[in-house]
């Protein structure tokens, strides 16, 4: 069901800049990994490599059954992007859309399934998101959290075989983040490859099988929440750590 | 700390106002002293009246100019010449700016109504034009009526009355002496009809009529002069002294045969000419105003070509906006090229200029005759497609780039994101400037009247012009104005509102 990540000697530049230097990764399916690091280290642009919202200029990147390499094929790509969600920081909702068009558009166009079909399974997942009632609600009238929940919800109705968050609660009161959360770690326990990119070291602790720390482009730490955490092995991990805890 | 104005202060700059007042009068009273008299004339009025010197344009020939000299020496006073267009020469001196005007007016109880008028200086008649090669028979107006022609002449004169008062010829007016023989020339009129002087430059193959036009080859008289009728020279209504004074010297010009002498050098003398001798009674053509409904009806056609030309126009603009927009946005380099030329190109010329290309360049370049109408609607077209294109690109990229992002995490292609997200959500911001250009192009419309497109400004300045009623035909036709596009403004609200409420 799930698909697993693995990423090979990945090198991006902007410029002179290198962004991400030689990243070797693999992320097993089904497994849920928080990636961390300081603001710059490259985690953004990490994940979107993998869906190809960014190009790379070296390596290799697999995705289930498929590869793709610094120039594509785009083929490729647009089969990743529909077996693979991506949530944004701000949502990205359609603005023109209600919530239910929002979850229905790409199933139906781009996948090409019968509109009944896919408004049933949107409303199942409106359900399992909390949100049943909104249906025909517009994203302007929802609050932060809400709009979260529905930017999942449209993910999920591609039936995806794992998720690419990135800082997807940063814009949340903490109250409301935890709404967010919720629905993650629910997917979690359904066996979703989840990565996630985030600031909740809590949340990364409790949830994480894995914690991956970018810092200036490369891996500087990687293995289970409690040896990363706790235990750090570098110097720069734990001044970073001591920086995020305050 | 501010000063409060004292009335003192006030006082003063009243005083010093007056002062400046006095002097300005001071100044045109002097003016008016040195004796000069302003001639109004059109400088473009054309062969054989008042015309560019071929050799030295800046010097004006012809036989009134030769009839002002003549008048100069018999009054002795200097006369200035000022130009005004032939169809703002009565108005022009009905409000005082010249005091008195002359260019071939005739003198028709319509034209009195606006100005008071001198002895005749010429007594014309009216001639039929026709292309050389034409089988059709026709020598008299009522033969054109039968073959239902379309018979050009120029805007608000005597010949242009007569048209118009016919039941089936189409009437077609310009405001130029060259439009309606390209025009015929062309194919687009079947005939003209024009004063017997116009009618000799322009058709007689007589190599010893000096500035005679060789622009128009090939064509013929038809049929014999009618319509008789006299030129005079208009002063404003009241001005009994000038009047009075102009009177006395065109009779002593033409007593001494100064006229006739002017008039034979510009081939224009025949012997009905003999009657100027005799200070004839004005004989006016007959025709009084129009009744509300006549100009009513004829207002109504006027909009209803304003109408189709602001909307097809529009939807053409619009449909080709889209791709040029595209085209500069997401185009391979020669198209982006491509769609940027012509974007700068078409918001750079004057639609003026497009649809003189159109219509009369095209026809000369390539043989490719497009009708009044379809140039109109292309030149317009073609020009606002310019700034709807620039609209469609600044409402698309006003369009985050996340969204763009977002859906190609679902997997969406390019053309559906812009298809289904991005188009319909930059529709508002595209849509209230889109509907502002389309009420400036319903105003623009009145442009087109220079490609002898008769929609309502021009309905209204043909109906003026023959037949006065300055008054309540210019508030019928605002009326009609604004009757068209209030609603125009609450549509377009209410499109903002249908279209643009559903986003954010
Ligand atoms: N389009 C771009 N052009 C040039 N440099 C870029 C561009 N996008 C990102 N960068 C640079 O790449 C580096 C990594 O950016 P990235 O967004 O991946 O960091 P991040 O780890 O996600 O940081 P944050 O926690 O602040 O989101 C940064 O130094 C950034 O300045
Ligand atoms: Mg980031």
């Amino acid at each position: 069901m799930s698909w697993s990540i693995t990423l090979t000697n990945v090198t991006k530049k902007y410029g002179e800049r290198t962004i991400l230097d030689d990243i070797s990764l693999t992320i097993p399916a089904g497994e849920t990994v928080a990636i961390l690091g300081p603001s710059g280290g490259g985690k953004s642009t990490l994940i979107r490599c993998v869906n190809g919202l960014n190009t790379f200029d070296a390596g290799e990147i697999e995705v289930g059954p498929h590869r793709v390499g610094p120039t594509g094929p785009k083929g490729v790509i647009t089969r990743i992007r529909q077996s693979f969600g991506m949530i944004f920081q701000d949502f990205q909702l359609f603005p023109h859309f209600s919530v239910l068009e929002n979850i229905t558009e790409a199933p139906i166009r781009v996948l090409g399934e019968r509109p009944a079909l896919v408004r049933e399974r949107a409303m199942l997942l409106l359900k399992r998101v909390g949100l049943a009632d909104r249906a025909t609600a517009y994203p302007r009238e929802l609050s932060g959290g809400q709009k979260q929940r529905i930017a999942i919800a449209r993910a999920l109705a591609m039936n995806p075989r794992g998720l690419l968050c990135d800082e997807i609660t940063s814009s949340l009161d903490p109250e409301i983040k935890t709404e967010v959360l919720n629905v993650l770690e629910d997917l979690k326990r359904d066996g979703m490859t989840l990565v996630l990119v985030t600031h909740e070291i809590g949340f990364a602790r409790r949830v994480a099988d894995r914690v991956v720390v970018l810092c200036d482009g490369r891996i500087i730490e990687n293995g289970p929440p409690a040896s990363v955490l706790d235990n750090p092995q570098s110097e720069r991990m734990a001044a970073f750590l001591k920086c995020v805890m305050g | 700390m501010r000063k409060p104005l004292t009335i003192r202060t006030i006082q003063a700059l009243i005083r010093f106002a007056l002062l400046v007042l006095i002097l300005l009068i001071q100044q045109v009273i002097l003016a008016q002293d040195k004796g000069a008299l302003k001639c109004g004339t059109d400088f473009e009025g054309g062969i054989p009246y008042i015309f560019g010197d071929k050799d030295d344009p800046r010097s004006l020939v012809g036989f009134e100019v030769d009839l002002l000299a003549a008048l100069e020496q018999e009054l002795g006073r200097p006369i200035d010449r000022k130009h005004a267009a032939f169809d703002s020469l009565l108005p022009t001196v009905r409000r005082g700016d010249v005091d008195f005007v002359m260019n071939g007016i005739e003198i028709t109880v319509e034209n009195r109504k606006q100005a008071d008028f001198t002895r005749p200086y010429y007594l014309y008649q009216l001639q039929l034009i026709a292309r050389g090669n034409e089988t059709r028979k026709f020598t008299t107006l009522e033969d054109c009526e039968k073959l239902k022609l379309r018979v050009g002449t120029l805007n608000g004169s005597a010949a242009f009355r007569v048209l118009d008062a016919t039941d089936d010829i189409v009437t077609k007016g310009y405001d130029d002496q060259e439009g309606p023989f390209k025009d015929l020339v062309a194919g687009k009129l079947d005939a003209l009809l024009f004063d017997v002087p116009i009618a000799l430059y322009y058709v007689i193959q007589d190599n010893k009529i000096e500035h005679r036009k060789k622009d128009f080859p090939g064509l013929k008289l038809v049929g014999r002069p009618f319509a008789e009728g006299q030129y005079g020279i208009a002063v404003k209504p009241g001005s009994d002294a000038l009047r009075a004074e102009l009177d006395a010297a065109l009779g002593r010009v033409i007593q001494s045969g100064e006229m006739k002498r002017i008039l034979t050098k510009w081939h224009l003398w025949s012997l009905d000419q003999y009657q100027l001798y005799d200070e004839p009674a004005v004989v006016a053509s007959e025709s009084s105003g129009l009744a509300f409904g006549q100009y009513f009806v004829l207002l109504l056609k006027g909009a209803w070509v304003t109408i189709q030309i602001t909307i097809v126009s529009m939807a053409l603009a619009v449909a080709l906006g889209l791709p040029l927009a595209m085209m500069r946005l997401y185009g391979p380099l020669p198209l982006r090229w491509l769609a940027t030329g012509y974007i700068e190109f078409f918001r750079g010329i004057p639609v003026l200029l497009l649809l003189f290309f159109l219509y009369f360049g095209l026809s000369e370049l390539i043989g490719v005759n497009l009708d009044a109408m379809t140039a109109a609607i292309l030149g317009f077209g073609l020009n606002y497609a310019a700034y709807e294109a620039e609209i469609y690109r600044g409402g698309i990229q006003s369009i985050p780039l996340g969204q763009w992002e977002a859906s190609a995490s679902l997997g969406m292609s390019s053309g559906l994101t812009f298809r289904r997200i991005i188009l319909p959500q930059s529709i508002r911001v595209i849509l209230p400037p889109m509907t502002n250009d389309f009420i400036a192009l319903f105003k623009d419309t009145s442009v087109v009247s220079i490609i002898s497109v008769i929609e309502l400004s021009k309905q209204y300045q043909i109906l003026t012009k023959t037949y006065g009623q300055f008054l309540e035909i210019g508030l019928t036709t605002a009326a009609l104005y604004l009757i068209m596009s209030v609603p125009l403004g609450y549509l377009s609200r209410y499109l903002e509102e249908r279209w643009g409420g559903k986003a954010m």
